[in-house]
């Protein structure tokens, strides 16, 4: 219905299109120096005016549509219906949408009388957005084709919607990090109503599963959080221990030592690491690494779980390889030869010149990169999801099982939930908190490269 | 005699071989662990491209199909295949009579043998009342034991197939009735509990459609906001703060996404849980950034006498952009899309948090359908306990991977084109 809708405008507007043509054209009595713009500027204008307003009132109709029906819906529901919890609520409604459509079927009058509504608030909207969006193409477009003149500045019109469009969109940006920040705010503040924020925050235990009925006695479990943060700092220390070393010196090799030839066929290859998909690198950490690890650990006696975090954080380290490597290549490529030279100039091999000098001054770059890399490890779901536990352990042991934070949101949100409960509430409060340090982890790491940059330039 | 400024000189080119050789080996690493990955789930995997089919004659009764002879396809479609299949396995082990062992006979046939039948019976209903081998799929368990992934030495009690049914199996082999073919199920059919009938198709085209809405959205908007921020935005506050934005977004874990998608775009706006829909809008937020980043490094690296060559024969700011700059920046950009699209098309965390994970067996037909994509199946069958989804798992990684090598290939093929035309 909106599809077809839309395209229908479409073809509207570009039937204006050549309507405002022909019409400039007209105007111009065949000679078009006497025109402002170019013909075409004033098609394109008349079939902005009738395509713009249209399509707008279109967009936020439908991105409102919904929730005014269900909202409009719940207020017209019988007494005993409306006054249910949010969560129960909820499904009456989806009943009744499934009633609607024909997918489900019902005795029950109340739903069936509902679901009718609905039918007929929904045709009701479609047909008034219809009418309303031709209605708007149809008079925008033959005023502006009516009121056309020759000295009309079509061009210079044309350009402004069009460059406000392209600022428009440039505007996106912004507000997909006020949609992040507005969601998990709103949600982190309901959740700190039920839960402390010191509790949360310092808290030493983490079982969200207990609450299996609401009216158990304590039965809103325990939202300690420091478990999770210390078993997110273990898999991505593991990470950074195994990326850091690796990735720096295949950088250093990759760019002062070898071949053209060897780079070339090399640094490609780096590159595949990095564009492997997580979940790949979840399955092969679970299937192949961590029974490996056990094995190993059993060789020598050792009491290694099956789902350790060592087996994780050595994949996520092998994950984080390329993009240290690639960072610390341009930092190190950036180092200016002079430099280098110098330090030849007075006898140093190329592993002191290495050492002493083009790592000093590449410093806060790697530096920053490596925050960059924390901060992608830190917030790295789908290796930990698969290969670390799902208890939470207060441990430093990477023999043992930890869980982190993006695990805990995972499992919260995923399977069967119920809305407003704390457990679901308490994955936003995780969210949040994954999004303030990788934020102000990216943030430190961009300052740094934004000085070091102004040194040598 | 050494002079101890020959030792030190020694010590100190001793040194610096070993610092190259850390470098090597730290290079030598990576790759081993890259072809460590390959190698595994290649090894683990190739196996799934084969599957093991029984060959059965069955005599396609029309008594207990079409009793009346009407060839009512309705009639037809629901009858009663399954008994049809049974009575040939009875016809084919004609020593087995109790009824525990018919049951394990029965079970040696996977649960879409009577599928294949109706099939092929549908498509002609002129072999009713004929006898006809037709190849169906064997069960799961009969596959893993064909390829050696359930061995015959474990005890009875530890093994899903009894000293019984490996009897009958050798005999179906023994008579040349059971066969590796080439996998079709694979990649026409959608999920399903059982291994041996689980495909790729569907999550495949919920791939594809979420990757459509991604590009939908994501190409137009990305390259006008580099345009704007490129070629037409004051320095000013304002755009400083766009950047930065940009810049940051481009580093926020993926998963923060996948909330913003449930708390927006799922509970706010009331979008369909596990559509496509919904999948694309948060992928697309996600891939943006990079497109926006790439679009702006494109059309910087366009030379600025281009831009004042068109200015200078009388074409306004936006006329010289969109007629010579931007296309100019075309292939960049494009190699910036499909980076972007790759990226998007392995991602699967945010998509968890919309509701992707659900069981869906129907191949999905439109954006609004509910859909899984192909890395988040691989996620659900990664954690499924039975041993053939462990070789499925594998076999739909080394698609996935192959459809990323399709694209980062041609970004690159197409960057080193333009490269040259230049």
């Amino acid at each position: 219905m909106t599809l077809t809708l839309f395209f229908f405008l479409i073809l509207l507007s570009l039937i204006a299109y050549f309507l405002g043509r022909k019409r400039a054209l007209d105007l111009a009595e065949g000679d078009i120096r006497t025109l402002h713009s170019l013909p075409q500027h004033y098609g394109f204008y008349v079939a902005i005016c009738s395509a713009l307003p249209a399509l707008l009132v279109l967009g936020l109709w439908t991105i409102f549509e919904t929730s005014v029906i269900t909202r409009l819906l719940i207020s017209e529901l019988p007494e005993a219906l409306r006054r249910l919890e949010a969560g129960r609520l909820n499904l009456v409604i989806n009943d009744v949408k499934n009633i609607a459509a024909g997918i489900i079927v019902s005795e029950d009058a109340d739903l069936l009388s509902a679901a009718k509504r609905y039918h007929s608030l929904q045709s009701m909207s479609h047909a008034t957005l219809a009418f309303v969006s031709l209605t708007l193409a149809l008079v925008f477009g033959s005023l502006a084709l009516y009121f056309m003149q020759k000295k009309q500045r079509a061009r210079e019109h044309v350009e402004t919607i069009i460059k406000g469009l392209l600022f428009i969109c440039s505007c996106i940006a912004i507000l997909s990090t006020v949609g992040i920040v507005l969601s998990v705010v709103f949600e982190s503040i309901r959740f700190f109503k039920l839960v402390p924020v010191s509790d949360f925050l310092f808290g030493l235990k983490w079982s969200p599963q207990t609450a299996i009925r609401s009216d158990q006695v304590g039965g809103s479990g325990a939202f300690g959080a420091v478990p999770l943060f210390v078993g997110t700092l273990l898999i991505s220390l593991i990470a950074m221990f195994v990326a850091v070393p690796v990735g720096l010196m295949s950088a250093i090799y990759l760019s002062e030592y070898a071949s053209r030839s060897f780079r070339a066929i090399a640094k490609p290859l780096l590159e595949i690491l990095a564009g492997i998909p997580t979940v790949v690198y979840g399955f092969f950490a679970a299937i192949v690494v961590a029974p490996f690890i056990r094995d190993t650990g059993e060789l020598f006696g050792a009491e290694v779980a099956s789902e350790s975090a060592l087996a994780a954080g050595l994949v996520m380290g092998i994950m984080i390889i390329p993009f240290v490597s690639s960072i610390s290549d341009d930092i190190i490529n950036a180092v200016p030869q002079s430099l280098r030279d110098g330090s030849y100039g007075l006898g140093a091999t190329k592993s002191e010149t290495i050492q002493r000098v083009v790592l000093p001054a590449a410093l806060p770059g790697i530096v920053s990169g490596i925050l960059l890399a924390v901060s992608r490890a830190v917030g790295e779901t789908m290796i930990v999801v698969m290969a670390a536990g799902l208890s939470a352990n207060l441990t430093f042991n990477p023999f043992e099982t930890v869980t982190t934070v993006t695990v805990q949101i995972v499992t919260l949100l995923t399977g069967d939930q119920e809305f407003d409960s704390a457990k679901t509430l308490a994955a936003f409060a995780l969210g949040l908190l994954l999004f303030a340090v990788t934020l102000v982890l990216n943030v430190i790491a961009l300052y740094i490269v934004r000085t070091y940059r102004e040194q040598y330039e | 005699m050494e002079s101890s400024m020959d030792k030190r000189l020694k010590k100190r080119y001793a040194a610096d071989r070993r610092f190259r050789i850390y470098g090597l080996s730290a290079v030598a690493i990576s790759l081993l662990f890259l072809s460590l990955l390959f190698i595994s789930i290649i090894g683990k995997g190739y196996t799934a491209f084969q599957q093991t089919s029984v060959l059965l004659d069955v005599y396609i009764d029309p008594e207990m199909l079409d009793p009346e002879g009407t060839g009512d396809r309705a009639l037809l479609s629901s009858a009663d295949f399954g008994a049809l299949i049974k009575q040939a396995m009875r016809k084919a082990f004609p020593e087995v009579t109790a009824r525990r062992d018919k049951r394990a006979l029965y079970r040696l046939l996977s649960s879409g043998a009577e599928f294949e039948l109706r099939n092929q019976v549908l498509a002609h209903p002129e072999q009713i009342g004929t006898e006809r081998s037709i190849w169906v799929p064997a069960d799961g368990s009969v596959d893993m034991l064909m390829k050696g992934a359930i061995s015959r030495d474990t005890a009875e009690s530890d093994r899903p197939l009894k000293d019984k049914q490996l009897v009958w199996i050798d005999a179906l082999s023994s008579q040349n009735r059971l066969k590796k073919k080439f996998n079709t199920t694979f990649f026409t059919a959608g999920d399903s509990r059982d291994p041996e009938l689980a495909g790729i198709w569907g999550a495949l085209v919920g791939s594809i459609l979420t990757l459509f809405v991604t590009l939908l959205l994501s190409f137009p908007i990305g390259v006008a906001a580099a345009l704007y921020l490129e070629q037409f935005a004051p320095r000013n506050r304002w755009t400083d703060l766009i950047e930065v934005n940009i810049n940051n977004l481009a580093a926020v874990p993926s998963i923060v996404f996948g909330l913003l998608g449930l708390a927006v775009f799922i509970n706010f706006f009331g979008f369909p849980r596990s559509a496509p829909l919904v999948g694309g809008l948060v992928l697309s937020l996600m891939t943006l950034p990079t497109i926006i980043i790439a679009g702006r490094a494109a059309l910087k690296s366009v030379s600025p006498s281009i831009y004042e060559a068109a200015l200078g024969v009388g074409a306004s700011p936006m006329q010289a952009v969109m007629h010579h700059v931007l296309p100019m920046a075309m292939p960049g950009i494009m190699t910036g899309t499909i980076i972007g699209m790759a990226r998007a098309l392995g991602e699967t965390a945010p998509l968890l948090m919309i509701g992707m994970v659900a069981f869906i067996v129907d191949i999905p037909g439109s954006i609004l359908d509910s859909s899984t994509v192909l890395p988040v199946q691989i996620f659900l069958w990664a954690d499924s306990p039975e041993r053939g989804f462990m070789e499925r798992t594998s076999a739909a990684i080394m698609v996935l991977l192959l459809f990323l090598i399709i694209m980062n290939a041609s970004a690159v093929i197409l960057r080193k084109h333009f490269e040259r035309h230049r």
